[in-house]
């Protein structure tokens, strides 16, 4: 069987899983395409015999001199030059050469490509971007791969790589470049026309640009795609390779499960295909090509799904923490998942509190989740969202998994729970730490229960004074500077004169999109006696400071019922 | 299964175990050097042990010869788990298991049988204690020793059935070759206990049926997470047992986190069952600048009918726990036939349900 000489010749570049070099090869020449194969000098010998012996019945295969092809050296770039001019040299008819790898898979049939081809049939395919406009190099070496010399392998003598990098940085050492040469960068794999490519190789100062390039970092991103720029009449900067890299620079792997993904590239060939890849090798390595190929290509899908994927692992999702994330101090962005709310002393100075901001901010709304006897979840559960336990030991023993365990089991949902000085008080540093937390506090409210309870000031004072000791740490630490919630902090005398204002702010905080204005407003609990209460805590030696200057019951003038219920004045 | 691991005195000021947003850098300078002298010691010390404990194991079919280069083995240590084997060997031999190395701890149920009739497992018995010999760890510290380095090595108990991202369509050796890409040389993964909709014990699972069908419900976010910076491996309780069993003792509550595949060297030794290995690097399977690793689930069917009957035989066997008198309460409990599905209880739909959970993720794996 003589197969015709193509239009295009295919360089390829492989150093293991040769059984399916060997497929992809015998795709190509059947296809018509010429193949030159070059196998790394370090691929064991008996392998290449394999390979040489799998395709010995095909004509339009050659195998070009081996030499060794080290992840960064210069080597790749020479074992490309040896293997383009062979085929250049032994197959006349070829007008564009491929440059792929023994993993780069055609998704289009071939005769898609010969008509692409035709219709651009000067046109060079090579990604080559100015160092400046380089985005995506990783490790900061971008413009220094062109002014540093690289002696040293990145794999095998990282240190020497790193120290010699280090020292001419210090130095101040900047290579001078060769006349003419405006450094550019690329993905390695390209498509070139005959004329571009014997002009590259013919280059009358090779020898020279050579020997530059020999110490520049990771040659095979930047030597085609510098010169290219000096030899070519027309260039297409974008590869016909589908190629994507993770945020370190290493190349993804396509397994069978991408195979509707593939579909919907607008590539030519895609990288790095599994060797295990049956389904993929199966469908695309047809003569006619894959017959589900999408009509309408979607390459955005691609890179959304990519820049998703790379998102996740660099970012992560904030607030979780778990097998695969665990953020070191100041290191973690936000603490917890989501915004939510925390209420002191509300509770204790309106009688449907809980109902009432429910309903306001269409937000679950908690009792004291961090009361000292049980967890007051929403409704009394006992076991809430995600299995959470309403034991107060489990939950103190990790008060901080607990609260953003709850936040993460609620996304979708704002949280909002009361909290005093009367609860496990552990949790405060986190809570004054995060962001996504919203604090109400009305100072002094405490004492309204004690107050309530009808005991003798003398009975209540001792707890009266622990309760306010601990309200005073809650809040220094929501005042200290390091601190990163948002709060609002009244005493209990300035939110009594006018209750409204304060209960409307906290609805444009934490809900700003809420539908309708809340007109009804919950019901205060009627005060008088309370400044009595005080006075007599007072007379017993306790000095309640946090409650502001309360008035005593002859100064409250307000009738009792204006603050019973009051109404929003629009 | 291991309770907490007692506090550790060196290097001082080191706390026992770090919670969310305290955990600082490892200690560097003189302080490091003298931790990383320590635990090279306890690595050799574990190492010797497993040599000690070599004799305690008599092969009755050895056929790791079989085994080829690259090959992903798993190893487990087994007693009276003849009912659960036939899936365990299902599922990690489609994942892509190349070879098991198994010991059989005096099982009376026909598990020596079961194990000794396959062709791709090898197999010892021991009559030992499972508790002296480190929970069986040093049995297969010694195994993993002779026959696993150079290769991804999973170690498993046979109550436990890895899922990872994608792991219906790519095999053991992707997973494998990712981790290897992204320069990893281990992999965690969290137990997730499941349990079934009525009382344990209820119900009728065979040897060759599913037993998610069964055990399929679990709890989606009740775990405590915290590293205990001395190894810097995590230390997550939490899940269906910390909720219905350890309310009140929830220090207690078994560990959950596992390192279960190791690209094993013949140097490295598990110290707490797969809860933590030496050398510490291993431990590190999260990521601590915010972003997230890849891991895995391992689905945790001990309630399977019959789960009451085993604990009142393991708590009188008291071979389970270094202080077993203080797991008394734990065993009565679960020898009552809970329940432990509730209204918060989540049914299970996969992986990629678990991912969403954030029990696991993809960390970037595409």
């Amino acid at each position: 069987m003589t197969a015709p000489t193509g239009k295009l010749g295919v360089v390829m570049l492989c150093h293991a899983d040769l059984d399916r070099a060997a497929q992809l090869a015998r795709h190509w020449v059947m296809q018509g395409c010429p193949v030159v194969i070059h196998v790394d000098a370090r691929t064991a010998e008996a392998d290449f015999a394999g390979l040489a012996t799998a395709l010995h019945d095909l004509p339009d295969i050659r195998f070009s001199r081996r030499s060794p092809c080290e992840w960064g050296s210069f080597g790749i770039v020479q074992a490309t030059l040896d293997a383009s001019a062979r085929l250049l040299a032994d197959f006349p008819r070829v007008s564009h050469v491929l440059l792929a790898c023994g993993s780069c898979l055609p998704i289009r049939p071939v005769a898609a490509l010969h008509a692409h081809l035709a219709r651009h049939p000067d046109t060079d395919f090579i990604e080559s971007v100015t160092t400046a406009d380089v985005g995506w190099t990783v490790g900061g070496l971008n413009e220094e791969r062109f002014t540093l010399r690289f002696p040293f392998s990145w794999k095998r003598q990282r240190r020497l790589f790193d120290g010699y990098v280090a020292l001419q940085r210090a130095l101040r050492i900047r290579r001078r470049q060769p006349d003419g040469l405006v450094p550019h960068l690329g993905s390695q794999w390209w498509c070139l026309t005959r004329r571009s490519l014997q002009a590259i190789i013919s280059h009358p100062d090779r020898p020279r640009i050579d020997r530059y390039f020999k110490r520049v970092w990771i040659p095979d991103e930047s030597y085609f795609q510098s010169l290219v720029r000096q030899v070519s009449s027309r260039i297409e900067s974008r590869s016909l390779t589908l190629a994507k890299f993770d945020y370190q620079g290493r190349p993804y792997t396509f397994y069978d499960d991408h195979l509707h993904l593939l579909r919907q590239t607008d590539a030519f060939f895609a990288r790095k295909i599994w060797p295990q890849a049956d389904l993929l090798y199966r469908t695309f390595l047809t003569p006619d090509g894959d017959r589900a190929l999408a009509l309408e290509p979607n390459p955005g899908k691609i890179n959304r799904l990519f820049a998703k994927a790379v998102e996740r692992r660099v970012k992560g999702r904030p607030g979780l923490y778990m097998q695969s994330r665990f953020p070191i101090r100041a290191r973690g962005g936000t603490l917890s998942a989501a915004p939510y709310g925390v209420f002191t002393g509300f509770a204790e100075l309106f009688h449907d509190f809980q109902p009432w901001l429910a309903r306001a901010l269409d937000a679950r709304v908690h009792g004291h989740l961090f009361a000292f006897d049980r967890v007051e979840f929403a409704g009394g559960e006992s076991v809430f969202k995600g299995g959470l336990s309403d034991s107060p030991t489990l939950r103190d023993y990790n008060p901080k998994s607990f609260l953003t365990n709850l936040i993460w089991n609620t996304r979708g949902e704002t949280q909002c729970f009361q909290f005093g000085p009367a609860d496990a008080q552990d949790i405060c540093s986190f809570i004054a730490g995060d962001p996504n937390a919203t604090v109400f506090v009305i100072s002094g409210a405490f004492a309204v229960p004690l107050w309530q309870s009808g005991r003798s000031a003398s009975d209540v004072r001792p707890e009266a004074a622990r309760l306010q000791k601990v309200e005073s740490d809650f809040l220094r630490a929501l005042n200290a500077p390091e601190t990163k919630a948002r709060t609002r902090i009244w005493s209990l005398t300035d939110f009594i004169e006018n209750p409204a204002e304060p209960l409307e702010q906290l609805v444009d905080l934490l809900n700003p999109r809420a539908a309708h204005r809340t007109t009804d407003l919950p019901q205060l609990l009627p005060l008088n006696g309370f400044g009595t209460f005080l006075q007599d805590l007072r007379n017993q030696g306790m000095a309640p400071v946090l409650m502001g200057d309360f008035p005593s019951d002859a100064e409250l003038a307000q009738p009792e019922q204006t603050f019973a219920r009051p109404k929003i004045v629009r | 299964m291991a309770g907490p691991v007692s506090p550790s005195a060196f290097p001082r000021g080191l706390p026992h175990a770090c919670a969310i947003g305290t955990l600082v850098d490892p200690p560097g300078g003189l302080t490091g050097a003298l931790l990383a002298l320590k635990l090279r010691s306890r690595r050799q010390l574990l190492l010797w042990r497993a040599f000690r404990r070599r004799r305690q194991l008599a092969p009755v079919a050895d056929r790791t010869a079989a085994i080829v280069p690259g090959a992903v083995l798993c190893f487990l240590c087994v007693r009276n788990e003849a009912r659960r084997l036939t899936q365990f060997l299902a599922h990690h031999r489609a994942l892509g298991v190349g070879h098991f190395l198994a010991v059989d701890n005096a099982s009376t149920d026909g598990t020596a049988a079961l194990l000794r009739a396959q062709r791709d497992v090898s197999l010892w018995h021991t009559g030992a204690s499972y508790k002296a010999a480190r929970f069986g760890m040093d049995w297969l510290t010694w195994l993993l020793l002779r026959h696993g380095s150079g290769h991804w090595c999973l170690t498993l108990d046979a109550d436990e059935l890895l899922v990872y991202p994608y792991w219906q369509s790519r095999p053991l050796s992707a997973l494998t070759g990712w981790l290897e890409a992204q320069g990893r040389d281990s992999f965690g993964a969290l137990t997730v206990d499941m349990y079934p909709q009525g009382p344990v014990s209820q119900g009728h699972v065979g040897p060759d049926d599913d037993p998610l069908r069964h055990l399929a419900w679990f709890d989606a976010g009740n775990y405590q997470v915290q590293v205990q910076p001395r190894l810097r491996n995590l230390w997550v309780q939490g899940g269906a047992r910390a909720r219905a069993f350890f309310g009140e003792t929830p220090r207690r509550a078994p560990t959950l986190n596992k390192t279960p595949l190791v690209r094993w060297h013949w140097r490295y030794a598990y110290v707490t069952s797969t809860h933590s290995l030496l050398p510490p690097r291993l431990n590190v399977v999260y990521d601590t600048e915010g972003g997230e690793l890849t891991s895995g689930v391992l689905l945790h069917t001990k309630f399977l009918p019959g789960i009451t009957e085993r604990s009142a035989e393991e708590r009188a066997r008291a071979e389970h726990f270094a202080n077993a008198a203080q797991y008394a309460a734990y065993y009565d409990r679960l020898t009552a036939d809970p329940v432990l599905h509730c209204g918060a209880s989540t049914r299970y739909a996969g992986w990629r349900q678990m991912e969403a959970l954030g029990l696991m993720s993809r960390g970037g794996w595409i």
